[in-house]
């Protein structure tokens, strides 16, 4: 690791970096320090521990964009979690549980990525226990982790309703471009995640929804009619003005194309159902 | 007579001076507020040569700015859409009807990326390109998925890359409806080739994050499967 670039990185949007970081002298000795002694996937937040303490606090519409997706992730790591915990659940002997619980770990890891991005930031970072969600929505999935098609239904639309969650967060990080890429980076495996899930469904033992595409399809193409909400406007087939069929494609490509984004304040509605009131 | 360019370089210099203390310190709250923020900072560390630009620095100018990252964009939709539409027209050896009309569907959505970002970008976009697919054996399936899996992982890591360096929210939101279904043929296309690696770690790093490229990181892998020749040295950075 090169420590000049970095440092005429960060001199890039501050021509001040070394006086800030002063005396200069002990901000080197600080990165070295740092390098030395944390594992290289803790330098991130510990980096950004560092130069807050030059810089003060993060702002607090990036925290509050931070904390939403932290309780998202919170809802999809117990989510999966739970099912992975539940004997007679998940077919035994197929790749479902592998995938499952690749899944499970990726959602862990975002919970504690967020945990110590917001922490390291000077904020809060929202708690979550499994004691505290309610994953039958108030009654609409009483079958959640009784019937293995119900549950992949429901895998199905949180994945999809937390590519939608972050893509409509993105132009809210457009202020902080490290924390915006790493949003992104973690849009993407949610889709990927949704792919899949998707892929599962199709399976016999997975329901056998065999119409179902890895991508959506017009809006609601869950199969879960309780889930309208969920992909309300994805069969939006204009984007930046443009009407999409009219450049020669079908309406089924046209919306499968494009995932479209959901506001925090439709994700909040949806995930209210999940989360007990005290 | 000054270039455009040079006229704006002046005009942002000129606006930085007048706002110095207070943008100085905003910006700096993009890199360091947020712990995560260092992510890009180390990216950076690791640079050898940060003026080594790839061969990427002539032949078709990609422009500056977003329209540049959206020439980008549509330089490598053109490359997945012809891609596909290869594979559509002249499938491999002993295709299912399956799988065929999920690379139908992959088609489709590229290429109505493609013809998106060329109605968007209106006299601003590039030239067709002349795609160089030599590498690649159409009519055997295991070299076709691998070829789309290369591109559908690089196209994810090209957006995931180039969202901090678009100025408009309108833009980023676009790119953003197009990533995710980009990551979602991604995630199909290595389950065909092998099932369960839809995200695996070869892919997905420890923090459960998919990989971000640079434009210039992505032109030069990408640059392999075209003829013709992409300058790239206008873009943001």
């Amino acid at each position: 690791m090169n420590i000049i670039n970095i440092l005429e990185e960060i001199e890039k949007v501050d021509g001040e970096v070394y006086e800030r970081l002063n005396p200069r002298r002990a901000a080197m000795k600080q990165f070295y320090g740092f390098g030395s002694k944390v594992a290289l996937a803790a330098l991130p937040l510990a980096l950004g521990s560092m130069f807050k303490k030059a810089y003060g606090q993060t702002s607090t519409s990036v925290l509050s964009v931070l904390n939403f997706a932290l309780t998202l992730e919170y809802i999809e790591y117990n989510f999966y979690q739970t099912g992975l915990n539940t004997p007679g659940l998940i077919p035994a002997g197929t790749p479902a549980l592998a995938a499952l619980t690749n899944i499970r770990d990726h959602e862990l890891a975002h919970v504690n990525l967020l945990k110590g991005a917001i922490t390291g930031s000077g904020g809060t970072p929202v708690s979550f226990t499994a004691s505290q969600f309610d994953f039958t929505a108030k009654g609409n999935f009483n079958a959640v982790f009784t019937d293995y098609p119900t549950f992949l239904a429901v895998a199905q639309v949180f994945e999809d309703t937390g590519v939608r969650a972050y893509k409509g967060q993105a132009g809210n990080l457009m202020g902080s471009p490290g924390v915006l890429q790493t949003a992104l980076q973690i849009h993407s495996v949610e889709a990927r995640h949704a792919a899949h899930i998707r892929e599962m469904r199709q399976a016999p033992a997975g329901g056998g929804v065999t119409a179902l595409r890895p991508w959506i399809t017009g809006a609601n193409d869950s199969g879960v009619p309780a889930a309208a909400a969920n992909y309300a406007g994805e069969d939006n087939v204009v984007q930046l003005g443009i009407n999409i069929p009219g450049l020669g494609f079908s309406v089924n490509a046209s919306t499968a194309a494009f995932d479209e984004p959901l506001t925090m304040d439709a994700v909040n509605a949806i995930a209210s159902l999940f989360i007990k009131t005290a | 007579m000054k270039s455009l360019q040079e006229e704006e370089k002046d005009l942002l210099q000129n606006e930085s001076g007048i706002l110095t203390a207070k943008l100085q310190r905003r910006s700096f709250l993009q890199y360091a507020g947020a712990g995560v923020a260092g992510v890009a900072l180390i990216a950076a560390g690791c640079k050898k040569d940060h003026n080594n630009d790839n061969g990427l620095s002539a032949g078709v100018d990609l422009g500056s700015g977003d329209l540049g990252i959206l020439n980008y964009a549509y330089a490598l939709e053109q490359l997945e859409g012809a891609f596909y539409d290869t594979v559509v027209k002249s499938p491999y050896t002993n295709i299912s009807p399956y799988e065929l009309s999920l690379l139908t569907d992959i088609r489709d959505h590229e290429l109505a990326h493609r013809e998106f970002f060329k109605k968007a970008l209106g006299t601003n976009a590039i030239q067709s390109l002349t795609v160089n697919f030599a590498s690649i054996n159409f009519t055997d399936r295991t070299s076709v998925l691998t070829a789309a899996k290369a591109f559908e992982d690089l196209g994810v890591s090209a957006y995931n890359g180039a969202g901090k360096l678009i100025k408009s929210a309108d833009y980023l939101l676009v790119a953003g409806k197009i990533v995710s279904v980009e990551a979602r043929h991604a995630a199909l296309i290595r389950d065909l080739l092998a099932n369960g690696t839809f995200a695996d770690n070869t892919v997905i790093d420890v923090n459960g994050l998919d990989a971000a490229r640079s434009p210039l990181a992505v032109l030069s892998i990408a640059k392999a499967y075209l003829s013709t020749q992409i300058n790239a040295s206008n873009l943001p950075s």
